[in-house]
């Protein structure tokens, strides 16, 4: 049977990887499960410069799912590259930046520190952060300013490097276009849903920045609905997440056109689940006799 | 820290021993796990999974009581605030509690013959009996204070007895001596080595005050709005003298020098 998937130049021993933010670093994780067994891990949005993020409240939680305004609380780059990247480079998973940027500047600043970085052959470009006042999703939105950033870091990274999408556009297939035409390997999406919640007896906004991002099986539809759209609009590959609790929500995922896909806040609530979420695809797979992961990429049977 | 070697972190389907229901607002659950529960520490924590409960899509995190070694149990008490400890509550004997455990850093145990104050606020006591009863083991001359807002917000009082000299202090004066605990005439004498806290956050922080000006070390557990209880999701933080950090893994207890309280 193969679970093998490309993005790029590079292979995944299987699909399932880990959402940014939702994971840590790694080591966090280790009492829990054995990473090595995983796709890929994507480790927390990483920026020029250390950030504290937003003030708590941060979080909200909401029907199916919850608000996150987080802000990329980070230490920066040069302290995950001194400190974080020697206790986890011997993963024998592939790992993964989360690389954000207030500028176009930072953004570059930051894919060359984490270029030079041997054991990290991909970048997932943030151009998506919801909860940023500067940068973020601000990139994400437009097609010009998505296109700079792309364009920019392109110049300057070498390795893999996937743009991960906002879903707070009018037309996300748009965007994807505009980022493959100037370089991007892939595109991973959704970003958080801007949203917000509201606690009716303080008559107060719940997240100290008023909005925040929403994620969990509430955003599930709408993401599949996305990445089926783009993956009807782009060649490359397309990263798919959103909502994914189980087995079963990935499978969605790739018969959608995702040919990998991230597990977010699901690690939230059971710490182990991308590896049910691995056995579980295996299993569908024996019991549809399945013998191959790409029948099932962009396997969506609609006749 | 004392605590510097934790035991794993592990999800498991723990076994309900006894739901003990103490009144309207409270209840016990006692649960057995399949793994040794001798190294958790006092004012660790857990995550419960609160299954069918369509409004409760996180876990639930909940202070462990007491931890019984020798039947291999630990105690939880919760109080019943919303929909998900409701739901809790109605478990019984035999049924399974999915709980991530233990989690957080505990309470900084106290040398022997130390002496140390303990002040819990309604539900806050939970973590402070597994504390009292570590100390007294440790030969530490343990006083408690227990104070809520009325009769029914006073519990388990005689379970503290065990290890310590018991006080109590109520807002409405129906049990105890009447007020705030921070009025009760035990803080008023300020002779310990150490006070330890959970409570209400501005209980707490009354608490730190006097604590600091006896100088007095003063540890408090808070109880941050969480998601994982891991540390990654970064949303249950408090402003501290290092910047942001996580109530699950940096805290529950914190050394209230290291929060930005006043």
């Amino acid at each position: 049977m193969n679970l093998k998937v490309k993005i790029g130049n590079l292979e995944l021993k299987n699909p399932v990887m880990t959402a940014s933010g939702t994971f840590g670093y790694g080591p966090e994780f280790e009492d829990f499960i054995d990473i090595n067994r995983l796709g890929g891990i994507l480790v927390k949005g990483t920026t020029l410069n250390h950030r504290e993020g937003n003030a708590y409240p941060r979080m909200a939680e909401t029907p199916s799912g919850m608000l996150n305004a987080v802000g990329l609380q980070n230490k920066g780059v040069d302290v995950f590259c001194k400190d974080i990247y020697p206790k986890i480079k011997h993963y024998d998973t592939s790992i993964w930046v989360n690389v954000n940027g207030s500028t176009i500047e930072e953004y570059i600043e930051t894919a060359e520190r984490i270029n030079e970085l041997e054991h990290i052959p991909a970048i997932e470009l943030n151009i998506s952060c919801p909860n940023v006042k500067e940068g973020g999703m601000a990139f994400g939105v437009s097609c010009p300013s998505a296109v700079a950033v792309t364009n920019a870091v392109r110049k300057v990274y070498k390795k893999t490097m996937v743009v991960k999408l906002s879903p707070n556009v009018t037309n996300i297939a748009e965007i994807a276009k505009a980022v493959e035409a100037v370089g991007a390997d892939g595109v991973s999406l959704i970003n958080t849903m801007l949203a917000m919640a509201i606690n009716a007896e303080t008559r107060r906004p719940v997240l100290s920045t008023i909005t925040g991002g929403l994620s969990g099986p509430a955003v599930k539809p709408i993401a599949l609905r996305m990445v089926w759209q783009v993956a009807q609009a782009v060649k490359i590959p397309v990263v798919g997440m959103g909502g994914i609790m189980n087995a079963a929500d990935a499978i969605e995922f790739l018969l959608a056109g995702a040919t990998a896909v991230q597990v977010g806040t699901a690690n939230f609530i059971d710490p182990t689940v991308t590896l049910k979420i691995l056995d579980g695809i295996e299993e569908y797979m024996h019991r549809h006799g399945i013998k191959d992961i790409y029948e099932l990429i962009g396997g969506l049977k609609l006749n | 820290m004392t605590n510097s070697i934790l035991p794993k972190k592990r999800v498991e389907d723990l076994s309900i021993i006894e739901n003990r229901i103490l009144n309207e607002d409270y209840f016990v659950l006692e649960v057995e796990s399949q793994h040794p529960v001798e190294n958790i520490v006092p004012g660790q924590f857990v995550e419960i999974l609160v299954n069918d409960s369509k409004n409760t899509f996180l876990r639930r995190p909940i202070s462990i009581y007491d931890v019984h070694p020798q039947r291999n149990t630990f105690e939880l008490l919760i109080q019943i605030v919303g929909e998900g400890t409701q739901h809790l509550s109605k478990l019984t004997q035999g049924q399974k509690l999915d709980t991530i455990y233990p989690l957080g850093l505990g309470y900084t145990l106290s040398k022997a013959g130390s002496k140390v104050l303990l002040v819990g606020g309604g539900v806050g006591i939970a973590p402070l009996l597994y504390l009292a009863k570590k100390l007294h083991q440790n030969q530490v001359e343990v006083h408690i204070l227990l104070g809520g807002r009325g009769k029914g917000n006073i519990i388990e009082t005689e379970r503290f007895s065990e290890f310590g000299k018991v006080y109590v202090s109520t807002n409405d004066g129906s049990v105890g001596e009447k007020g705030l605990v921070t009025e009760h005439s035990i803080m008023q004498n300020m002779n310990f080595d150490m006070i330890y806290s959970c409570g209400p956050d501005p209980m707490m922080k009354a608490v730190a005050r006097l604590a600091f000006k006896s100088t007095i070390e003063c540890e408090v557990s808070l109880e941050n709005m969480m998601a994982c209880g891991i540390g990654v999701c970064l949303c249950c933080v408090t402003p501290t003298t290092k910047g942001h950090q996580c109530v699950c893994t940096d805290g529950p207890v914190f050394n209230t020098r290291k929060l930005l309280w006043n």
